[in-house]
């Protein structure tokens, strides 16, 4: 990139302008054509998570939904946060959302009650609002390049760097809101288990009793 | 203090002691039956004062006007001349009577506080009626008097008769009242004021433009007030009251008012020609036909409420030919002896247990039991049937020699056809008064067959009033005649040669053919048993007397009559008999002329409204409802549905803000 | 690269994860569409963030740091929301969301046997679990 086009960068007006001349309109890189490859097994593999009748597939799909999401991150230089994601979401929360399902006694294999009666008006809605945002996302963003040449954008030492220098505040309120989080998991499944202990704590008195 | 202030509280006391009453009633029982009799007495002293002070001089007059009331003014007006001084005088004695027999006579009604408190009321608005010197404040009076005898004819409203007959009081008094007002509109539209003096005035001028109209609208609400055919139906029913209201309502005081209205207004009428001829019609049907009927009924109560109407008929007649002078002597008169009758009927009908004469004629001495009742009611009857020297006599001489004269065209006040009718239909009643009198007395106290129930001594309050009334009906007339012009129009009231002469004759023959025809019959009672008696002879006469009403229908077969060959009565009127018993059918043919007609409409409206209306209001509610029923299908508890419905109206609202952001 | 490729994907995860929401009926995969809707927020954020980091002279590296704290917050979402979940289950037995319908307009005239219902169920959850 030119030096007149990066200080043209600065406003927003001229900067796409700059890069579209740059670029021009249709020029796929090998980076896009990764990017759109691995967005449409995103995509599919989102699809499968809210449509197939296998309850634990689809927490499997969804692997495979936040791995290929993890893989964007990567493409677009944000590595940390790629990690995290692979890390937290498809190393904790999948294995949750799997506990989840075992402790409500989900059906393993096909449930044909999977899809509740709600699933055509849930369908129309779903698609008017992606119609509506693919249209406004497209209609503003068309003419908008990343530069992902240079030194990464969300690289371990940047992303560090910017969250304890700029947002140490918020990452402590955060870390309170995590325990509160944690507090009130805990609250809520002792109570639910003391409300169901109580005649099930006297039937374990009388057969104690009853076997003395 | 001034004869104005004294005449202020006249009204004013009774009112106080009714509002006491109300009030007292249950929280202190000891102290209803002095403020019961106490203001009653007061009044009546103060009314004697206020016609001793007035003294048949010139008519006091005081008014004062509250506040300003639009084109025409009304204002508290007091106009006491010689016939409002003693028509006040008559209704304090009346009702103070009336106040001392009821302790008796309702002695365990656990209703009396209220009974007596709406005597007091009812007292008061005569009163004021009498006192009033302006038509609105007298419309208020009057009304008050209707809604009085309202309440008070339904005393005992546990039976159906009761409820009946107030219900048709009232009705059949405001059918008349609403032309009455109409007719008091135009005339204060036409005199410029309610005053009476006033319209007096006006009148003596000749300024009043529609003389008939309003002499006959004004007519109908007397012919209400003041049972004259063909509105006369409410009073023989009301009768179903206790006997002291009758007495005091029935008979002495409202029912007169009418008379007393037509007498202070008397020029208003006399303008007319056209209506002095209608209201001498109506005195003559009403004379002649009540005459009959009474002489076909069989509860006595009922007897004297037809003779009531005769004896009012009697006044409408004299003021039909322009006399007002002896309408109220005769007025008076009949007050204290028709007052008599009645208290002396209560008492008759306590001791014999029943208020059928039937039942009574085959009682053997019932008059041994009630001396005093026997007596006075013996002199009130003489009285009523106009012999001599009796003040009935006197009276019903200066109405028939009043009519002589118009007849004789010695005035110029009414026309001489009025004087004919008055003339002829006075003697005719005369002779039926006579004979119905008679019937009363012969069946009531010559009864013979098993002995009369003794039913113990009648309380001292109940018979000491009348001895008390039985003074003027025995004396007034004797003593007034030659009084009385000085307080009235000053013309002369003595009895003339010609018709003192035909009226004892013909109230004679009345009696001796009555007493032949008794005779005559009185050998069937031992052979045909009827009567029968209340079922609670120890009970107070109220009681015993609303259990006589109740039980004359289902013994008897009808309310009026009871199939007793042995009545005079049935001999003398021969076929007429079954028609005057039931009152010459005019209820009969009332319900066919309106009741029945305003009926169906009724039903008719009853109709519109549950079916068309009603569809078009059900027709209008049907839209929201299904609105609502929607509404709460969409209400399915499925969060999801929610959800939905709020993303979808979120895209719709952010498309829409798009759009118009972007201006397309 | 093209900006609008992120953005798409995202927008298009976002409206799967709607769908997934809306027409679910297991209460845990609407969970899991609920994750869906936050990564494709989280895609968002960071594709915008990369391009500003080199369109603007200087950043706070704010989407990056606003996912990290979304994927944090999502954790403790996760772990709330189960354990409603799984107390909903343990007292209805089921976990079904169409089945919830406590708020629901009534057609039955009187309350009290639709509550009846309810704690007969409950009570058969808890004598289910019991057994269990």
């Amino acid at each position: 990139m030119t030096l007149a086009a990066s200080a043209g960068l600065l406003a927003a007006g001229p900067t796409t302008r700059a890069a579209a001349e740059t670029h021009g309109f249709l020029s796929p890189t090998g980076v896009e054509i990764a990017f759109l490859l691995v967005g449409l097994v995103t995509f599919g593999a989102a699809l499968v998570t809210v449509t197939t009748r296998q309850l634990v597939h689809a927490a499997l799909w969804l692997v495979v939904t936040l791995g290929g999401l993890a893989v964007e991150y990567l493409l677009l230089t944000a590595e940390f946060i790629a990690w995290v994601q692979v890390l937290i979401y498809v190393g904790s929360v999948v294995v949750l959302l799997l506990f989840g399902l075992m402790l409500t006694r989900a059906p393993i294999g096909r449930s044909p009650d999977a899809d509740s009666g709600n699933c055509w008006a849930a369908l129309t809605v779903a698609v008017a609002a992606a119609a509506a945002l693919v249209w406004v996302v497209v209609d503003a963003f068309r003419t908008t390049w990343i530069d992902l040449d240079g030194p990464a954008a969300g690289s371990t030492e940047a992303t560090g760097a910017s969250l304890f220098q700029n947002w140490v505040l918020p990452f402590e309120a955060l870390s309170v809101l995590l325990l509160a989080a944690l507090v009130g998991a805990i609250v809520l499944s002792r109570k639910a288990k003391a409300d169901a202990a109580t005649p099930a704590g006297q039937d374990t008195g009388r057969d104690t009793e009853g076997a003395r | 203090m001034t004869t104005t202030t004294l005449a202020v509280l006249v009204p004013l006391l009774p009112f106080l002691g009714a509002v006491a009453g109300l009030l007292l009633g249950r929280t202190a029982p000891g102290f209803v039956r002095p403020l019961a009799v106490l203001p009653t007495l007061t009044s009546l002293v103060l009314a004697a004062l206020v016609a001793v002070r007035q003294g048949g001089d010139a008519a006091v007059d005081s008014a004062t006007e509250l506040t300003p009331t639009g084109s025409v003014p009304i204002e508290l007006a007091l106009h006491i001349d010689g016939f409002a001084a003693l028509v006040a005088v008559l209704v304090g004695l009346v009702a103070s009577c009336v106040q001392i027999y009821s302790t008796g006579y309702l002695r365990d009604d656990p209703r009396y506080p209220s009974y007596a408190a709406l005597v007091s009321l009812f007292t008061s608005a005569m009163f004021l009626v009498v006192y009033s010197g302006d038509l609105i404040v007298l419309l208020v009076g009057w009304e008050v008097m209707g809604i009085c005898s309202y309440f008070l004819v339904g005393h005992y409203w546990e039976t159906p008769e009761a409820r009946a007959a107030s219900l048709k009081a009232f009705l059949v008094t405001k059918l008349g009242d609403v032309p009455f007002l109409i007719g008091l509109f135009a005339l204060a539209t036409d005199a410029g004021s309610f005053r009476i003096t006033r319209i007096l005035g006006t009148v003596a001028s000749g300024g009043l433009d529609h003389p008939t109209l309003i002499a006959l609208l004004l007519l109908a609400g007397v012919a209400g007030k003041s049972a004259q055919f063909p509105l006369h139906t409410w009073l023989p029913d009301a009768m179903a009251g206790p006997t002291p209201v009758s007495a005091l309502i029935h008979a002495a005081t409202m029912v007169a008012a009418g008379v007393y209205f037509i007498a202070r207004l008397l020029p208003v009428f006399e303008a007319s020609q056209a209506a002095m001829v209608v209201l001498a019609v109506m005195a003559a049907v009403t004379m002649a036909g009540s005459a009959l009927a009474a002489l076909a009924q069989d509860d006595i109560k009922r007897v004297l409420a037809y003779s009531t109407i005769g004896q009012l008929g009697y006044m409408t007649g004299a003021l039909a030919v322009g006399d007002r002078g002896a309408a109220v002597f005769h007025l008076l008169s009949h007050g204290a002896f028709k007052a008599l009758l009645f208290l002396a009927a209560g008492v008759i009908i306590h001791a014999a247990g029943t208020n059928s004469l039937a039942a009574m004629s085959r009682m053997r001495n019932l008059r041994d039991r009630v001396p005093d009742a026997y007596w006075t009611m013996t002199v009130a009857l003489l009285a009523l049937a106009a012999i001599p020297p009796f003040s009935g006599f006197f009276s019903k001489e200066a109405v028939l020699g009043v009519a002589e004269h118009v007849v004789t065209g010695h005035t110029e006040h009414a026309p001489a056809a009025a004087g004919w009718i008055v003339l002829v239909a006075g003697l005719l009643t005369a002779v039926l008064t006579a004979a119905y009198a008679m019937r009363l007395w012969l069946l009531a106290f010559r009864g013979r067959g098993t002995e009369a129930p003794d039913h113990g001594r009648q309380p001292l309050t109940m018979t000491v009033v009348l001895w008390v009334l039985a003074v003027p009906s025995l004396a007034f007339g004797g003593f007034a005649f030659r009084l009385l012009p000085e307080w009235f129009d000053g013309r002369d009231l003595s009895p003339t040669l010609t018709t003192s002469v035909l009226g004892t004759g013909v109230a004679l023959v009345g009696g001796i053919v009555t007493y032949a025809a008794w005779r005559h019959t009185t050998a069937l009672t031992a052979r045909v048993p009827l009567g029968a008696v209340a079922a609670h002879p120890e009970g107070d006469a109220a009681q015993v007397e609303a259990e006589a009403i109740a039980s004359h229908e289902p013994a008897y077969g009808d309310i009026a009559y009871a199939p007793d060959p042995a009545d005079p009565g049935r001999l003398l009127l021969g076929p007429l008999h079954r028609h005057a018993a039931a009152g010459f059918h005019l209820d009969a043919v009332y319900t066919t002329l309106f009741v029945r007609p305003v009926q169906a409409g009724a039903s008719l409206v009853r109709f519109l409204d549950r079916e068309v209306v009603e569809t078009y209001v059900r027709g209008a509610g049907a839209l929201p409802r299904w609105l609502g029923t929607a509404v709460r299908r969409a209400q399915t508890g499925n969060v999801q549905t929610y959800v939905s419905a709020l993303l979808a109206g979120t895209v719709v609202l952010a498309v829409a803000v798009v759009l118009v952001a972007t201006g397309a | 690269m093209h900006l609008a490729y992120p953005a798409v994907l995202s927008a298009l995860l976002f409206c799967t994860g709607l769908y997934g929401v809306l027409a679910r009926r297991n209460a845990i995969l609407v969970l899991m569409s609920v994750e869906l809707m936050l990564n494709a927020v989280n895609l968002n954020l960071v594709a915008f963030d990369v391009w500003l980091s080199r369109a603007a002279e200087e950043t706070l590296h704010s989407g990056q740091a606003l996912t990290l704290f979304t994927i944090a917050i999502a954790a403790a979402e996760i772990g709330i929301g189960l354990a409603i979940v799984l107390a909903v289950h343990r007292n209805r037995g089921t976990a079904d969301i169409d089945r919830l319908r406590d708020t629901s307009e009534r057609h039955d005239p009187d309350g009290t046997d639709h509550d009846a219902r309810t704690a007969e169920r409950s009570d058969e959850a808890q004598k289910a679990e019991a057994t269990a």
